[in-house]
C-alpha cells in the first residue's frame, strides 16, 4: 500500500499538477472515497472533473440512480472516488437512499465527501448531519459558490465548520475552484492529520436515555465499532435493514474488519449495494 | 465481547425501549437535526440580494403557471419535433444515398470477383442494408433531437414538467415523477424504465414500469414522422406540410400520454391499490448549459448508444429478412407467405398482413418496421432504400391499398404495442419478476389490439376504411 508523501519534491509544482484522472484503472486503489450530497449539487461534475470520466450530470433530481466509480491519484495516493445517488436524508428507505446509506455505512470508505449547494445550505446541511452521525471521517464540500455570489450570498466557511466539527471546504466544481484544497483535506483527514469531532444532534432527554443505552449495549456486543449511536437511533426507528445486518452478523463481520482498513470487504458491499 | 449479550438480545432491548419513547420518535429526531441546522446556518450564511431570485421566480410563475405551464410545454415539444422533422429530412437522404452506393459498388465488385450470388445477397443486401438503413432513418434525428433534449434537460426544465403534470398523475393515483421517467423514455424506454428509481413507493414505481412504454421512444419515432410527413403532412399545403407533421406527432404524443394516465389510474385501482404518495420536488435553479458537455453527452451517451443497440439489432434482423424474402415456396417468398397468412389478423385491426410481420421480426429493436414492410410490399428480396415520399404514398396507397385509417391505426399500434426486447428484459432486471415483466406485455399487446380493433371499426361503421 502506497503512503502519501508529503516531502514530495513536487510540492513545488502548480498545483494541478498533483492530480492526475485516473478515470477507471480501478485495479489498484490505496483508499475509497464516498460523494454524497442532495440532488441536484454538482456531485457528478465534481466526479467527472476528478475522474476525468464523463459520468452524465444533468439539472435534474434523481439523475444518478446507481453508484459511479472512478478513480484519481492525488499527491501519490491512489483514490477510488464513488458517487452515491443524490438523497436528501439516509433516513427513509427509497432505493436510492438505501444505496448511498449502505455504502456509507457497510462500504466502510474512508472518507465521505458531503457536497452541499451554497445557495441552499440549509437543506442541504440535514443530509451532511445525518452522515456525520454514521462517520467521524467526513469532508463537506460547499459547492455551487459562483452562483452563491452572482446572488449575493456569503458563505462563512469557518463558522460552519467551527459549529460541524468537520473540515468545510468551498468550491466551484464547474471550474475547478478549490479543488486542491478539498482534496488534500480529504487526504488529511484520512491520514488523521486533521482530526473530526462531529457534532452529533442531542434530542429530547428520554431519547437521550435510550439512545445511550443501546448504544452501551452495541458497543458491549461489538467493541470498537464507530457508529454505535447511529445503530441504535436506527434500531429504536424499527429500521429492517439495519436490524437484519445486525442478525444476519453483517456488523460483527464490519466491526471486525475496519481495524484491518481492507478495502475487499467495501468492494464486496459496493456490488451489493447495487443490486 | 460481553458473552452474555446476543444479537437478538440488542434487538428485544429496542422493542421494549421503543414504547417509552413517544410516538412521534422519528419527527423528534428530524425536529431536533433542522433546529440544528438552522441554528448553524443562521449564523455561517448571509443572504444576499434577491436579484437572481427574482429572475428564475418570474420565469417559473409563467413556466408553470396553471393556464400558461401545460401550452408552453407543448409547444416546446412541438418546436423539438418540428426542428427535428425538418433538420433530419436531408442529411437523412445524403447518408442513405451514400451507404447504399457503397453497397452497390461492393455488390458488384463480390459478383465480378465471381462470388455466389447468395454470398452477396446475405453480406450486403441483407446484413449491410439492414445496418445501412437503421443508421440513415435513426442517425440525423437523433443527432438533433438529443441535444435540443439534453439542453432542456441542463437548463432545468424537466422538473418544471414533473411539477406541470403533477395534479394529473395524482389523480391517476400515480406518482408525479412519473412524467421525468417519460421524459427518459422519449429517448429509450429501457433508460426510463431504469429511471423509475427514482419513485420511492414500490407500488407508483411498478406503475410508472408498466406505462413507460406508452411514450413513444426514439426506435418508434422514425415510423410515427414518416407516416405524419406522407399520410397527415400531405394534405396540407407544402409551407404548412412540416408544421401539420410535427403537430401530429405531438398528437400521437398526447394520445400516448392519455393512455399513461388511464393505464395508472387502472392499475392503481386494481392490481397495484393505493393513494398517491406525496413528495417534494426541487425545483432547480436554472443553469447556463454547458454546450461541450451537452454535445458530449447527447451525442456520444445518448445518440451512439442507442444507434450501437440499434445496428446490434438490425444486423441479424437483415440477415432474417434477406432469408425470408429470398426462400421461396412456390412462387411466394416465405416472407409473402406468413404476411398472408397474418392479413386476416391485421385486417381485423386497421392494418395488414405485412405491418404485422414487420412487428413480429422487429421485436428485438422498433427501428427495422418500416424497411421491413417496404422490403415485402415492394416484393424485393432485401430492405429497400426509402424511394421520395411521393412514390412512398402511390406504394402504399395505391398499391397495397393504405387509407388514411391504416396510417392512423399504424401510428396507433407503434406508440401502443409491446416494449422491446431489450425494454423488457430491463423491466424483469428492475422488478426481479417474470409476472410484472408479461404483465407489461400484455397490458400494451392487449391495449394496442383493442384500440386499433376499436377504431377500425367504427372507421369501417362510418364508411371509411
Amino acid at each position: 500500500m502506497q503512503k502519501s508523501n508529503s516531502s514530495s519534491p513536487c510540492d513545488t509544482c502548480p498545483a494541478s499538477a498533483r492530480l492526475e484522472q485516473m478515470g477507471l484503472k480501478l485495479d489498484n486503489f490505496d483508499r475509497v472515497v464516498a460523494l454524497a450530497g442532495n440532488p441536484n449539487t454538482g456531485k457528478s461534475t465534481l466526479f467527472n472533473s476528478l475522474t476525468g470520466l464523463k459520468q452524465h450530470t444533468g439539472n435534474w433530481p434523481g439523475k444518478t440512480v446507481t453508484r459511479a466509480e472512478g478513480g484519481y491519484v492525488f499527491n501519490g495516493v491512489r483514490y477510488k472516488l464513488v458517487d452515491l445517488p443524490g438523497t436528501y436524508s439516509l433516513l427513509s428507505a427509497s432505493q436510492d437512499e438505501e444505496v448511498a446509506r449502505n455504502f456509507i455505512l457497510f462500504g466502510q470508505p474512508d472518507c465521505t465527501i458531503v457536497v452541499t449547494d451554497a445557495t441552499a445550505l440549509e437543506r442541504n446541511l440535514n443530509l451532511a448531519l445525518q452522515v456525520m452521525e454514521i462517520t467521524d471521517k467526513v469532508v463537506v464540500a460547499v459547492n455551487l459558490m459562483d452562483e452563491a455570489i452572482r446572488k449575493g450570498i456569503t458563505v462563512d466557511v469557518r463558522s460552519l465548520a467551527r459549529d460541524m466539527g468537520v473540515p468545510v471546504i468551498p468550491i466551484t466544481a464547474r471550474t475547478g475552484e478549490g479543488m486542491q484544497t478539498l482534496l488534500a483535506t480529504v487526504g488529511d483527514v484520512i491520514s488523521g492529520q486533521i482530526l473530526t469531532q462531529p457534532l452529533r444532534v442531542e434530542g429530547t432527554p428520554e431519547v437521550q436515555r435510550a439512545v445511550s443505552e443501546l448504544s452501551r449495549q452495541i458497543e458491549q456486543l461489538y467493541p470498537g465499532t464507530p457508529n454505535a449511536r447511529w445503530l441504535a437511533i436506527r434500531l429504536l426507528d424499527g429500521d429492517e435493514r439495519v436490524q437484519q445486518a445486525i442478525l444476519s452478523g453483517e456488523i460483527a463481520a464490519l466491526v471486525s474488519d475496519q481495524q484491518r482498513a481492507d478495502v475487499s470487504f467495501s468492494k464486496k458491499m459496493a456490488v451489493a449495494g447495487r443490486q | 465481547m460481553n458473552s452474555s449479550l446476543t444479537p437478538q438480545d440488542i434487538l428485544d432491548r429496542a422493542e421494549a425501549l421503543r414504547p417509552q419513547l413517544s410516538s412521534g420518535f422519528r419527527d423528534e429526531i428530524v425536529k431536533s437535526l433542522y433546529g440544528e441546522v438552522e441554528r448553524i446556518t443562521r449564523r455561517a450564511v448571509q443572504a444576499g440580494s434577491e436579484h437572481k431570485w427574482d429572475f428564475d421566480q418570474r420565469i417559473d410563475r409563467l413556466v408553470t403557471s396553471p393556464l400558461l405551464g401545460l401550452p408552453i410545454m407543448l409547444l416546446l415539444l412541438a418546436a423539438v419535433f418540428w426542428v427535428t422533422i425538418v433538420g433530419a429530412n436531408v442529411p437523412s437522404k445524403m447518408i442513405a444515398d451514400a451507404l447504399f452506393f457503397i453497397e452497390d459498388q461492393a455488390a458488384a465488385l463480390f459478383t465480378q470477383v465471381g462470388l455466389p450470388w447468395w454470398v452477396t445477397g446475405f453480406l450486403w443486401h441483407g446484413v449491410y442494408r439492414g445496418l445501412a438503413w437503421v443508421i440513415a432513418v435513426m442517425l440525423p434525428p437523433m443527432a438533433i433531437f438529443f441535444p435540443i433534449f439534453t439542453i432542456l434537460e441542463d437548463l432545468g426544465y424537466l422538473p418544471r414538467v414533473a411539477f406541470n403534470l403533477d395534479w394529473l398523475f395524482k389523480r391517476a393515483g400515480a406518482h408525479g415523477k412519473q412524467s421525468l421517467t417519460m421524459a427518459m423514455g422519449f429517448g429509450c424506454n429501457a433508460a426510463g424504465v431504469i429511471a423509475t428509481r427514482v419513485i420511492d413507493s414500490p407500488r407508483e414505481r411498478l406503475i410508472a414500469i408498466l406505462t413507460n412504454n406508452f411514450v413513444p421512444c426514439n426506435g418508434r419515432f422514425p415510423t410515427l414522422i414518416m407516416l405524419a410527413t406522407v399520410f397527415v403532412a400531405a394534405s396540407f399545403p407544402p409551407a404548412l406540410a412540416s408544421f401539420a407533421a410535427a403537430g401530429a406527432v405531438v398528437g400521437v404524443v398526447l394520445v400516448g400520454v392519455f393512455f399513461t394516465l388511464v393505464v395508472s389510474w387502472a392499475l392503481s385501482k386494481t392490481v397495484l391499490k393505493g393513494e398517491a404518495s406525496a413528495f417534494t420536488l426541487e425545483l432547480p435553479p436554472y443553469r447556463r448549459p454547458n454546450i461541450g458537455r451537452i454535445l458530449y453527452t447527447s451525442l456520444i451517451d445518448r445518440t451512439i448508444f442507442v444507434l450501437w443497440r440499434a445496428m446490434q439489432t438490425a444486423a441479424p434482423a437483415g440477415a432474417l429478412i434477406w432469408v425470408l424474402g429470398n426462400i421461396s415456396v412456390g412462387n411466394l417468398s416465405l416472407a409473402q407467405h406468413t404476411a398472408n397468412f397474418l392479413n386476416p389478423f391485421g385486417v381485423l385491426l386497421g392494418l395488414d398482413g405485412v405491418i404485422m410481420l414487420a412487428y413480429i421480426i422487429a421485436i428485438p429493436a422498433n427501428e427495422i418496421v418500416v424497411p421491413t414492410m417496404m422490403m415485402v410490399y415492394m416484393g424485393v428480396g432485401m430492405m429497400t432504400d426509402m424511394p421520395d415520399l411521393g412514390e412512398l404514398r402511390s406504394l402504399l396507397v395505391d398499391g397495397n391499398g393504405w387509407t388514411m385509417l391504416t396510417a392512423v391505426n399504424l401510428m396507433l399500434f407503434s406508440l401502443l404495442h409491446n416494449p422491446c426486447a431489450t425494454t423488457i428484459m430491463t423491466i424483469y432486471k428492475e422488478t426481479k419478476s417474470y409476472k410484472w415483466a408479461a404483465l407489461s406485455v400484455v397490458i400494451t399487446l392487449g391495449l394496442a389490439f383493442l384500440v386499433t380493433f376499436s377504431t377500425a371499426a367504427i372507421a369501417r361503421f362510418f364508411g371509411g376504411g
